[in-house]
């Protein structure tokens, strides 16, 4: 039997709940979590004779991500009513622009691969529709209940294009986290896919090599981090090609992610089209975008992260790796540019940043930008390092009172009296661990270099790091040739 | 001296407000006419007469104490029982909505508070406001106060009974095709069926939620203006509703028709209008030309398709709207389900009556895929053009006279084995949900049964103004509007 090779190719279909303060049609709060059922109203309960209103915050949102992914705007928009029965489903239908002209249609979506590559995923349409609220099923007690709080909560759905862009697990991750970033750039989520506030669900399907005609896709549901995503999509391309190898077909169907077992599991067969009676929603009007109002939310979209990440590179001489790190997170690329500003050498801030401050910021729970460690503290440490008044060692001390007391560099190393000790300080150190060590300098004299290290590590230890390394060495050789 | 119960509202208003009358002889005036009259008309669903007496004992304060009030202060109203009321039941006479108390108010329900208005109750209707008799209705069938035999017309058949039988001065109704025009026409009232967006739709439990309207119910045009202008308006709770001043429609009622021009389109007096009713809309366009207005003939050549095509469209936004009884949340939950598919199923088939499933199949069917283009879409195009239709007459006229309806009252249980005779009582009625356009039905004259007959006025959207003066100046020049069923 002959072995065939097979690509994949993946579609994906991304939901992300909106930062704004109110539900998408009513003034309930937009909040995640609380009590069951204790943001909810007529209007999202779905009572007889409520009305929804839209929330033109939400909206806007949406038009500032089209605008993000470089879309084509619609300038006249409608929402549909999308109906079925779910329990969580409170009005038996959801209002969506799914089965309309979207507000962005046409844009794409760059990330970078490992080997510095670029490659465009195209989108065919980003739009506004609300959620659903949440059963909750209670083992064997027989019956469910349900929570509305999320019902009506303004979710984005954005789609890519067909065919396919994503060709590998690895793209469908540096997908789903480049979109994140963006989302999270321009604040309208809050990206987090373990609570569900962001959605990815990849939809993979593979063909031989070669081949024109695409396979039969399958969508993945309950994805709940971007390692998730590349395991899962890596999975179910592999599956899909064990059972064909096997002389079975692909069934199109909803699969969910075992994380534990790292497999995917099937949920439902989609063997008929959901009939979903697509219709004009009756209750809303129309949106209507004149281009005066879409200028303006272009312009003040702030700069993209690929973008960000390509500047920071170049203006900063940072590692890629670094810059991708940094410009992951808004905040975070903001306070290494507040800092690096003020600092002698970005490099180092860089380093210090997603090194020691990150470690503690995660210990703490804390976002990295919103410690005790403020940008102009972090400078302050780098250019103490830079100029030579503490040694990188005496600043992993300093980063560790600064976090926890908030105070600055300088009074940490003021307090502390962690200045770099003098030459002469430290000469009169070396020529004490000589005079205590005769024998140790005699096997030096006598050819014996290694030992030259543990005279060094004596003073190091004598010094409590506050010698610089420089110094330690060239004293050391000046007292050795004295001695 | 006449009865309290057989005055008009705006009568009442002005002996309230003198304090000839408390507000409380009067809410017990009308109660009492309920207590007579409601055996054998059966207007209501749910009657409150504790909190209409605590309303009317407040407004009596409020006039004690020197406060000086609206001009409806005091006056008695009943609802269609598809508005919701907060703390009072509201069941769009449906057993799957039995037991259920909104926690919230419609907005005209909240308006009319504001007025100062005390409500007597819950008026009875076919069930979610499909049919055209209230036979339909999942509680009991309402009687026409002229003749208990006969239907009130229906959906708002429990509001224009309660009127016409003296139970309440003034009541509110829906028009979704004709819901509060037809059954005026059967009643002998005023009925008006705003342009849509003129009053807030929130609280209306949805029909059809392109076409619905809340529209008054009174026995003199004047009453109906001022109840028309206490429930108008915009609303932010509302989309649809229009953001447009609302003029004192009372003002509107100059007396004067002189070079007013009035359409008479052919097709609403073709095969199927019963010649008394022809004849009596006919006399009353003579009486408008007396009175100075400029009569012509049109041709409005779509309206023949405005029916099939409401009949998409209504079932189409039925379906849908009707999705969420469920027994999930609210009112009525079947007893026997393991599942929720189970729960739904039987909630809903337990819950509904027959012309309600039949329209949720209807609508279910016409937004199927594959069907959508077919039906729901050409329906819409209709519309399109039913407006352009319209739009093309109103160049030309100022409004259009028709009969309200085919024929007057026809008897209990006579068409309720022929669904299409029934739909087809609609016929002059839908055109205007259709355009959105409002329209009004007065009373102009009685066929040999007794029966009133219905005389439709229609004009361009938000002339609401041009109705009512041309119906005040009718209904000045004749007397129609004086008489009352003996019950
Ligand atoms: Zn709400």
């Amino acid at each position: 039997m002959s072995q065939t090779e097979y690509e994949v190719k993946v579609g994906m279909e991304c939901h992300a709940e909106l930062l704004t303060q109110s539900k998408m049609f009513c003034g309930c709060r937009n909040e995640f979590g609380g009590e069951p059922n204790t943001r909810t109203c007529p209007v999202c309960l779905g009572l007889p004779g409520s009305l929804p209103v839209f929330n033109k915050a939400a909206v806007e949102q949406v038009l500032r991500t089209a605008l993000a992914l470089h879309c084509e705007i619609s300038l006249h928009t409608i929402f549909h009513r999308k109906n079925y029965f779910y329990p969580d489903l409170p009005k038996g239908y959801q209002i969506s622009q799914y089965g309309s002209t979207p507000i962005g249609v046409n844009g794409y979506l760059e990330i970078e691969k490992a080997d510095g590559s670029v490659k465009q995923i195209r989108i065919t349409r980003v739009h506004l529709e609300e959620d659903t609220g949440k059963s909750i099923h209670s083992d064997g007690a027989g019956y469910s209940v349900m929570d509305y709080n999320r019902s009506g909560v303004p979710l984005m759905e954005i789609v890519t294009a067909f065919p396919p862009d994503i060709e590998s697990g690895e793209e469908a991750r540096l997908y789903a986290e480049a979109l994140r970033s963006v989302l999270l750039y321009l604040n309208v989520s809050d990206g987090r896919m373990e609570q569900g506030s962001l959605r990815a669900e990849p939809n993979p399907s593979i063909r031989p090599v070669g081949s024109e005609m695409f396979g039969v896709k399958t969508e993945l549901k309950n994805l709940n981090s971007f390692r998730a995503v590349q395991r899962g999509v890596e999975y179910e391309a592999q599956r899909q090609a064990a059972e064909i190898e096997a002389g079975r077909v692909v069934i199109q169907a909803t699969y969910g992610w075992d994380e534990e077992k790292g497999v995917t599991v099937l949920q439902r067969l989609k063997e008929v089209e959901q009939e979903y009676r697509y219709f004009p929603e009756p209750d809303l009007i129309p949106i209507d975008f004149d281009t005066e109002y879409i200028e303006s939310v272009r312009a003040s979209l702030p700069e993209l992260p690929l973008a960000r990440t390509r500047r920071l590179r170049e203006q900063y001489e940072l590692p890629a790796a670094d810059a991708l790190q940094l410009v992951s997170d808004r905040a975070t690329a903001d306070f290494f540019e507040e800092s690096a500003k003020a600092a002698k050498d970005a490099k180092a801030v860089a380093n210090w940043l997603l090194g020691d401050l990150t470690r503690l910021a995660n210990a703490a729970g804390t976002p990295v930008s919103e410690t005790p460690v403020t940008a102009a503290a972090l400078a302050d440490l780098v250019n103490l390092i830079v100029a030579g008044t503490i040694t990188g060692k005496i600043a992993k001390q300093v980063i560790e009172e600064m976090f926890v007391s908030g105070k600055t560099a300088s009074q940490v190393v003021a307090d502390l009296g962690l200045t770099v000790s003098g030459a002469d300080e430290v000469a009169g150190i070396v020529a004490g661990v000589i005079a205590a060590n005769p024998d140790v300098v005699a096997k030096i004299k006598g050819g014996n270099e290694k030992s030259r290290g543990f005279l060094v590590g004596q003073v190091m230890k004598a010094a409590k790091g506050r010698a610089r390394p420089d110094d330690i060495n060239r004293l050391m050789e000046e007292a050795l040739a004295n001695a | 001296m006449a009865e309290l119960y057989e005055l008009t509202a705006a009568d009442l208003a002005a002996k309230i407000a003198s304090r000839e009358v408390s507000a409380r002889e009067v809410t017990e005036a009308f109660l009492a006419r309920i207590t007579v009259a409601e055996p054998s008309v059966h207007a209501f669903l749910t009657v409150t007469p504790e909190l209409a007496r605590a309303q009317a004992d407040a407004i009596d304060t409020r006039l004690a104490a020197g406060e000086s009030l609206g001009p409806l202060a005091g006056v008695p109203v009943a609802l269609k029982d598809n508005l919701c009321t907060a703390g009072i039941e509201t069941t769009c006479a449906s057993q799957i909505l039995r037991g259920f108390v909104p926690p919230y108010s419609a907005t005209v329900a909240e308006k009319l508070q504001d007025s100062g208005v005390v409500l007597l109750g819950k008026t009875n209707l076919d069930e979610f406001a499909m049919g055209s008799s209230t036979e339909n209705s999942g509680f009991f069938t309402t009687g026409n106060p002229w003749n208990p035999d006969r239907v009130p017309g229906g959906s708002s058949g429990g509001s224009a009974a309660a009127v016409a039988a003296g139970e309440a001065p003034l009541s509110l109704g829906s028009d979704t095709g004709g819901s509060i025009r037809q059954p005026a026409a059967f009643c002998g009232l005023v009925g008006i069926k705003p342009t849509y967006g003129r009053v807030s739709r929130y609280g209306l439990v949805a029909f059809a939620s392109s076409l619905d309207q809340i529209g008054p119910f009174a026995h003199t045009v004047e009453d109906a203006a001022l109840l028309l202008t206490a429930i108008s308006g915009h609303d932010e709770r509302d989309s649809t509703s229009v953001p447009r001043p609302v003029p004192d429609y009372v003002q509107a009622l100059t007396g004067h028709v002189e070079g007013l021009r009035i359409g008479i389109p052919a097709e609403y007096f073709a095969e199927g209008i019963s010649p008394e009713v022809r004849a009596a809309v006919m006399s009353a366009v003579g009486v408008l030309r007396g009175l100075g207005a400029v009569v012509d003939e049109v041709s409005l050549p779509y309206t023949d398709y405005a029916l099939a095509a409401y009949y998409i469209v209504a079932p189409a936004e039925a379906s849908s709207n009707l999705a969420r009884y469920d027994g999930v949340r609210y009112g009525m939950r079947t007893a026997r389900s393991s599942n929720h598919i189970e729960l739904f199923e039987r909630t809903r088939e337990e819950g509904f009556g027959a012309e309600v499933k039949q329209r949720i199949l209807t609508g279910t069917y016409a937004l199927s895929h594959g069907y959508y283009d077919a039906f729901y879409l050409k329906a819409q195009k209709v519309r399109t053009l039913l407006q352009r239709d319209f739009a093309a007459a109103f160049e030309r006229f100022d409004l259009l006279v028709t009969p309200t309806t085919p024929t007057t009252a026809f008897g209990i249980g006579e068409k309720s084995n022929d669904p299409l005779a029934m739909k087809l009582s609609d016929i002059c009625t839908i055109p205007a949900n259709m355009a959105g356009i409002p329209a009004l039905s007065q009373c102009c004259g009685f066929d040999t049964d007794g029966l009133p007959v219905g005389m439709q006025l229609m004009g361009p959207a938000f002339s609401e103004e041009t109705l009512l003066r041309a119906a005040h100046a009718y209904e000045a020049a004749t007397d129609w509007h004086m008489r009352r069923p003996n019950l």
